[in-house]
């Protein structure tokens, strides 16, 4: 879990808030405290698909299922076990 | 020379069960909606709105997402004679504070009768509308269909030279501008863009963007539904999670005509899998029209390597250069050709203003948004109002019979918008061999994601977070090549040099100016004092703290 967390996180910081040295908290709100928009929400949506081998349909794309790295590392893993 | 609603009768008597939109909603199979539901739909919420006593000539602010109350409150307020506006609805980004009061201030400038919305949003807006120009706030689940009845249309009693919509500019709401366009100006511009795009019976417009939006509203909508042409209208918000389904339309609807702003073309081409596009075929798609953005030669070639699999043709990308004072388009590109692509010298055109063709040395490409509608005239002017010659770059002028009636309840702004009767479009580029170069904008204005932002909108955000004091901070657009299109940049200054702290301060302004401006910022910089140029009246210089970032932090 803390490894799925730490990816996501060094991904977020690095790609989409250009920002390498930022670390983000497993609880720390990701969409609602305007960190990621709609569209790098896809972009991670994808980088999630790739890296750890698992499908989210774009239903599941929403702020449930996204808005910290914990709920998201949650889901990846729910879907890894699958 | 016709009103809407005439066209409207006219369909409603000659077509009746042809299909005028089909809505496309997640989850939930696709709904056809013929002339005579569409009306049916409308005539519901004309009764709603003549009840409430709106008179013909009233504005009507529509706060309604993607769906059916959308498209028959819109047609409701134009067959009752009203003018209807669309605005963009909260969303989960922006605050809602924020939006009651941009709200509250917008209702102060356009004084409308009257606005549709939701039951779940109608007590909000009671109370950002208190003893304003609003007379009702209507219930769009409480409408039901009614039966068309011809006779009761205020509309039918219209003038061409009356104005139909009104159509919001961006920038922050509170400030938008509300443009008028009367019902000659839209047929105008329509007849003329018919013309343009040799549009045909058998064409099949798709469109994902938002009805608050010229594009949208103009080509996405009111081109197709007036002209009868079939449109697929799907929510910007369920495209920009799924964009396939922008393809999977066009092929399951043979789509021949789309409108896209430049980033759309990288965000498909980079955010599509394949495992989306099994038996999608894109051979029916005649015209993408690039336009609301600087538009790209190198987003389309990347769009068509994605897609040539997949049945789509490389003469289907096409540009065009729009603005909603014009109603939409003021130019197209040929369809039966591709958009021109000139490459030429980068130092000539960025430092002497001119355009020459490049030999051996350092080249930029740009392409061409095509040429005037046949109902606009354009000239390329100095500072001073002087026409350009061919190939010298200022600014883009424009005159035509399709132009708005004035910025609404804005007397002020529309008598500075012309000049000895050309309305100044405030964008610079230049004409060679009649086509229409666009190369920039004389105002710092940010162009994100086909958005408009204004940097001293955001600037003015930032100053409201702890920690940043008023005039020290700086916003700009830095062209993204993979996103294809502008990302925010704020540079702030603190007291300190102390990095956690200002890393927090950062945090904090990411997150006030994306919670009030609904517009996500890509890189937040908070430096030490004094970083921040200034010109010598005090004013910051956007564009040389623009150079100044670039060579301190690369990008």
């Amino acid at each position: 879990m803390t490894e799925i967390i730490s990816t996501l996180s060094k991904h977020i910081a690095a790609k989409i808030l250009k920002q390498p040295a930022r670390v983000i908290s497993a609880d720390e709100p990701l969409i609602s405290s305007g960190l990621i928009d709609s569209f790098s929400l896809m972009d991670l949506a994808l980088f999630v698909e790739d890296t750890f081998n698992v499908r989210i349909e774009d239903t599941e794309l929403n702020i449930s299922t996204f808005d910290s790295l914990a709920q998201l590392a949650a889901f990846i893993q729910s879907r890894q076990s699958q | 020379m016709m009103t809407f609603a005439e066209r409207l009768n006219l369909h409603l008597s000659q077509t009746p069960e042809q299909v005028a939109v089909t809505l496309q909603i997640t989850n939930q199979p696709d709904l056809p909606v013929t002339y005579a539901q569409l009306l049916r739909g409308a005539q519901g919420f004309a009764q709603a709105l003549e009840n409430e006593k709106i008179d013909s000539g009233e504005v009507v602010l529509l706060i309604l997402q993607h769906g059916e109350e959308l498209i028959y409150s819109y047609f409701g307020a134009i067959i009752q004679g009203a003018i209807p506006s669309v605005m963009s609805f909260l969303t989960e980004k922006l605050s809602p504070e924020r939006y009651r009061a941009d709200l509250s201030t917008l209702i102060s400038v356009t004084r409308p009768a009257a606005i549709v919305t939701y039951a779940e949003f109608a007590d909000e807006v009671r109370a950002v509308v208190g003893d304003s120009s609003v007379r009702a706030v209507i219930v769009a689940d409480n409408i039901s269909a009614q039966d068309v009845d011809v006779l009761s249309w205020g509309g039918l009693n219209r003038a061409p030279e009356d104005i139909a919509l009104l159509q919001h500019s961006s920038g922050t709401t509170g400030l938008q501008k509300g443009m008028a366009l009367s019902h000659q100006s839209v047929f105008n511009q329509l007849d003329a863009y018919s013309h343009s795009l040799g549009l045909q019976e058998r064409d099949v417009i798709v469109s994902w963007l938002p009805l608050y939006h010229d594009m949208g509203l103009i080509a996405g909508f009111l081109l197709p539904v007036l002209y009868g042409i079939p449109l697929v209208l799907m929510s910007p918000f369920d495209w920009v999670r799924a964009p396939y389904r922008l393809m999977q339309s066009v092929s399951q609807y043979k789509g021949s005509l789309s409108w896209l702003p430049n980033f759309a073309f990288n965000f498909c081409t980079q955010k599509i899998r394949d495992r989306h596009l099994e038996g999608v075929d894109l051979s029916t798609w005649r015209a993408i029209i690039n336009c609301s953005e600087p538009v790209r030669w190198e987003s389309h070639e990347a769009f068509y390597e994605k897609f040539k699999a997949y049945g789509l043709r490389q003469n289907a990308l096409h540009t065009s250069y729009a603005m909603a004072e014009n109603v939409f388009a003021v130019t197209q590109s040929n369809l039966s050709g591709r958009p021109k692509v000139e490459v030429i010298e980068r130092e000539a055109f960025m430092a002497e203003r001119v355009v020459r063709e490049a030999n051996d040395k350092a080249a930029i490409a740009v392409m061409s948004s095509g040429s005037p509608l046949p109902n606009v005239q354009i000239k390329i002017v100095d500072e001073n109002g002087n026409e350009l010659p061919e190939r010298v770059i200022g600014e883009i002028a424009l005159k035509s019979n399709c132009m708005l009636t004035g910025y609404y309840n804005r007397p002020d702004l529309t008598g500075k918008a012309f000049l000895n009767g050309w309305y100044m479009t405030g964008d610079y580029g230049y004409i060679s061999g009649g086509e229409i170069f666009v190369s920039g904008r004389k105002k710092d204005m940010i162009i994100v994601g086909g958005k408009n932002v204004y940097p001293q909108d955001l600037e003015m955000l930032s100053y409201e977070v702890p920690g940043v004091h008023a005039g020290r901070s700086v916003a700009f657009g830095l062209f993204d090549e993979e996103q294809g299109t502008e990302e925010v940049v704020i540079i702030a200054e603190a007291d300190s040099e102390d990095e956690i702290e200002n890393q927090k301060i950062a945090d904090a302004i990411r997150q006030h100016v994306t919670k009030n401006s609904a517009i996500a910022l890509r890189h937040v910089k908070v430096v030490g004092p004094k970083w921040i140029l200034k010109t010598s009246s005090g004013k910051t210089a956007r564009s040389a703290n623009k150079e100044k970032f670039l060579q301190e932090f690369g990008k």
